[in-house]
């Protein structure tokens, strides 16, 4: 099964290849992995979906909370949480077939974003595995291109935040260490 | 306003600041700015002959004294060679911040001279690294790097700096404080399970300490001894704790583990509380984890969260730092009446029987030979010229394991031995780190002929500052632990472990301007050691073994503890999975 992290780091250089390497270094695969500022600039808010080993998921959570960049892992992989994501379809389809794909995008709260004589450009949001089926049907009309956003999480539980304050730097005064 | 100065100028003074006295390096290219400020810097730069030796040496200094060491290399070739000592202090905890020049950074990414991805390829080498491509970054950067490798969970950190950095000009800023939201350092631990813990111990009637290198890096030395007579539990110390109790004290049963004694593993297995000290229950120690202290409950104390549950679940977890921890325990166990009952009370007495029949029934006792040096025979004298206090930097082998059983230590830091990574070529290095951090002190640096053969370099470096360095060559002619391992599992079949090349240690001392001998006879072991200690300055004494000694007790890999070959004449068989 896969689980679902969902994390709170620095918007720094580095730090997204600190979160990758603690999966890569075991040789796991990332389903998907999406990253973005946060309303604070300083910070991203990333959600990684991956298959790790069900006995070593909580290890890997508590060595991303050890990362200097990380302020919060969390595991919502079993708690409630909403998650979406956001395709973009391409669509080339015959001038008859044109009505039926509307009818269908529409199904699956698609929105045109772009129309030409070849086709369209559909995008649609939901959850991933809605979107598999909706990737699924528009297919059947013809050639297709597609782009996913990768999984976006929210956990519906607040879950307290601990922030290190800043420290006083002993180094002011020339002193040992 | 303060002065204008350049980066290189900076950094010294960020490392001045921090309290620096000496760094390890090797100078290059592009930390040619930083050369050019320490020709009139109060710092001690001391010139190693390979880069990974100036990570070792930086860690050796910081091994000896918990003060954060330094170490410097150029970009491109100097950085990569770093690794293995960062690695090294990573996988034991050691405070150490290396500094690495890069090309400039509109260079970046251009395949430049001498230009590698220090960032990367330190990132999982590292507890934390930098690049700095800012001059008005770098005097924060630096001080964050020296706060984060000493606090928490210590390790080394990189900081990358660009050439024109070194070469920009701008002022110092002090920097007054340090902000790293995602950084949490736990040190007073749960009150609650603190409590918990005390009355587990307290309820114990076969409890065990099992401490480790947190101890030492915690400074908690006589916290352990306290709550150790207090509570008048057996203890025994990891590879990696060595000293945190002294090897003399009455309750020490030594080292657990592949090549721990059996008294340590027979108490393991045994006991009903096992109280985990600043340790990682790393496989060397456990053995096969299902059969690991089967019947214990364990209390562990950690100060980072990461290592609470990797192994073994405890029964009382507490993420703190085991200095406070234990003063709390310490406080605790002092308020509450001797509740123990009349059953506990007996039972601790039959424990401590058992326990001592163990120790009496193999104990870790040197072999000596009439015909020729037997290695445990080299360790004892060693030990004997020691008294407990001299500092040994181990190489990385079977000398490693004979000395971790059979020399001791009455404090801590003075057992530098790289533990969890096992680099051959760590001994000689961290012994000149150890040497310039305590300069009055006798430094033996015990190695192998193999992981000698890795620090031939280092010898220059040693010879040219005059260190007392007195380097001990346990040479059996052999990788003695691999061959072991093809002697014991692969049917004696010998591959590419033998050293059938050695110098002629009094030709090479005496090349490198010092003094050095072979002996080969045990009537002369004694006098050949007082002598190279007695010796002003450095003195290599290249001790031939016997070749065809194995280290034991040992467990075999995928055995539990308890199941230790105790000797060669023991049939030797890998139990099955």
């Amino acid at each position: 099964m896969m689980q679902v992290i969902s994390l709170l780091l620095e918007n720094k250089p580095g730090a997204l290849m600190r979160v990758t390497g603690l999966l890569t270094q075991r040789g796991y695969n990332i389903e998907s992995l999406t990253v973005a500022r946060t309303h604070d600039p300083e910070l991203s808010r990333m959600t990684i979906v991956v298959d790790v080993d069900a006995a070593l998921r909580q290890q890997v959570i508590k060595q991303m909370n050890r990362l200097i960049n990380v302020l919060q892992a969390t595991d919502l992989t079993d708690l409630p949480a909403v998650v979406r994501e956001l395709v973009l379809v391409r669509i080339r389809t015959t001038m008859e077939s044109r009505t039926a794909v509307l009818k269908e995008a529409e199904i699956f709260g698609g929105r045109v974003v772009d129309s030409s004589t070849e086709g369209y450009a559909i995008e649609a949001t939901g959850d991933p595995e809605k979107l598999n089926e909706f990737v699924d049907v528009m297919r059947s009309y013809g050639e297709i291109e597609v782009t996913r956003s990768g999984a976006l999480a929210i956990g519906l539980e607040a879950k307290k935040l601990r922030l290190q304050p800043p420290v006083p730097t002993k180094a002011v005064t020339a002193q040992k260490v | 306003m303060s002065t204008l100065m350049n980066g290189a100028r900076m950094l010294l003074e960020c490392l001045a600041r921090e309290g620096v006295e000496c760094i390890f390096g090797y100078p290059g290219g592009v930390t040619l700015p930083l050369y050019d400020a320490l020709y009139e810097h109060p710092i001690r730069h001391v010139l190693v002959r390979h880069e990974e030796n100036a990570a070792f040496a930086a860690e050796g200094f910081a091994r000896a004294t918990g003060k954060v060491g330094v170490c410097c290399a150029t970009s491109g070739p100097g950085a990569t060679n770093l690794t293995t000592g960062l690695v090294d202090a990573m996988m034991d905890s050691i405070p150490i911040v290396a500094i690495t020049g890069q090309v400039s950074s509109r260079l970046i990414g251009s395949d430049a001279f001498q230009e590698a991805d220090t960032f990367g390829i330190t990132r999982s080498c590292t507890k934390h690294n930098y690049l700095v491509k800012r001059l008005e970054d770098l005097a924060q950067t630096v001080h964050e790097a020296f706060y984060v490798a000493a606090t928490g969970r210590p390790g080394p950190v990189l900081v990358d700096i660009t050439k024109d950095v070194l070469q920009g000009q701008g002022h110092y800023q002090p920097v007054t404080a340090i902000h790293l939201p995602g950084y949490k350092v736990f040190t007073e631990g749960h009150t609650g399970q603190i409590r918990r813990a005390a009355q587990m111990i307290q309820e114990a009637e076969r409890p065990l300490v099992y401490a480790g290198g947190g101890i030492i890096a915690a400074g908690a030395a006589a916290e352990l001894r306290e709550f150790v007579e207090r509570i008048d539990a057996p203890a025994v110390t990891t590879l990696m704790g060595l000293g945190a109790l002294p090897s003399e004290h009455p309750n020490f049963i030594s080292m657990p583990g592949m090549h721990g004694s059996y008294a340590a593993n027979m108490a393991m297995t045994e006991s009903d509380v096992l109280i985990a000290l600043g340790v990682r229950f790393d496989d060397r120690v456990t053995g096969r984890l299902a059969a690991f202290a089967p019947h214990a409950k364990v209390i562990h104390v950690d100060i980072d969260p990461a290592e609470i549950g990797k192994n073994r679940a405890p029964d009382v977890p507490i993420v703190g730092d085991v200095k406070r921890v234990l003063a709390k325990l310490n406080k605790l166990l002092a308020e509450s009446p001797e509740s123990t009952s009349e059953t506990v009370t007996a039972a601790r007495r039959a424990w401590w029987r058992r326990v001592r029949a163990w120790k009496e029934e193999h104990p870790l006792r040197p072999v000596t030979s009439e015909t020729e040096i037997k290695p445990q025979h080299l360790m004892a004298e060693i030990d004997r010229l020691s008294g407990g206090e001299a500092i040994v930097a181990s190489d990385v082998g079977q000398h490693q394991m004979w000395a971790a059983q059979l020399v001791r230590f009455n404090a801590p830091r003075l057992w530098l031995n790289s533990g969890g990574l096992g680099s051959m070529g760590f001994g000689l290095p961290a012994a000149i780190g150890a040497q310039f951090a305590r300069p009055g002190k006798l430094v033996f640096a015990l190695v192998g002929d193999g992981g000698f053969q890795m620090s031939i370099p280092e010898l220059g470096t040693i010879s040219s500052n005059g260190l007392p360095i007195k380097i001990v060559v346990m040479n059996n002619g052999y990788l003695g632990m691999v061959r072991q391992w093809q002697e014991l599992f692969y049917n004696n079949r010998l591959c590419a472990v033998e050293l059938d090349c050695f110098p002629d240690a009094a030709k090479l001392a005496g090349a490198y301007g010092f003094t050095g001998r072979t002996i080969e006879s045990p009537r002369e072991l004694r006098a050949a050691l007082e002598e190279a200690v007695s010796t002003p300055g450095p003195y290599l004494l290249n001790v031939k073994v016997s070749p065809s000694e194995c280290v034991y007790p040992m467990v075999p890999a995928g055995a539990g503890i308890h199941e230790m070959v105790l000797g060669p004449p023991q049939p030797v068989a890998v139990p099955s999975r």
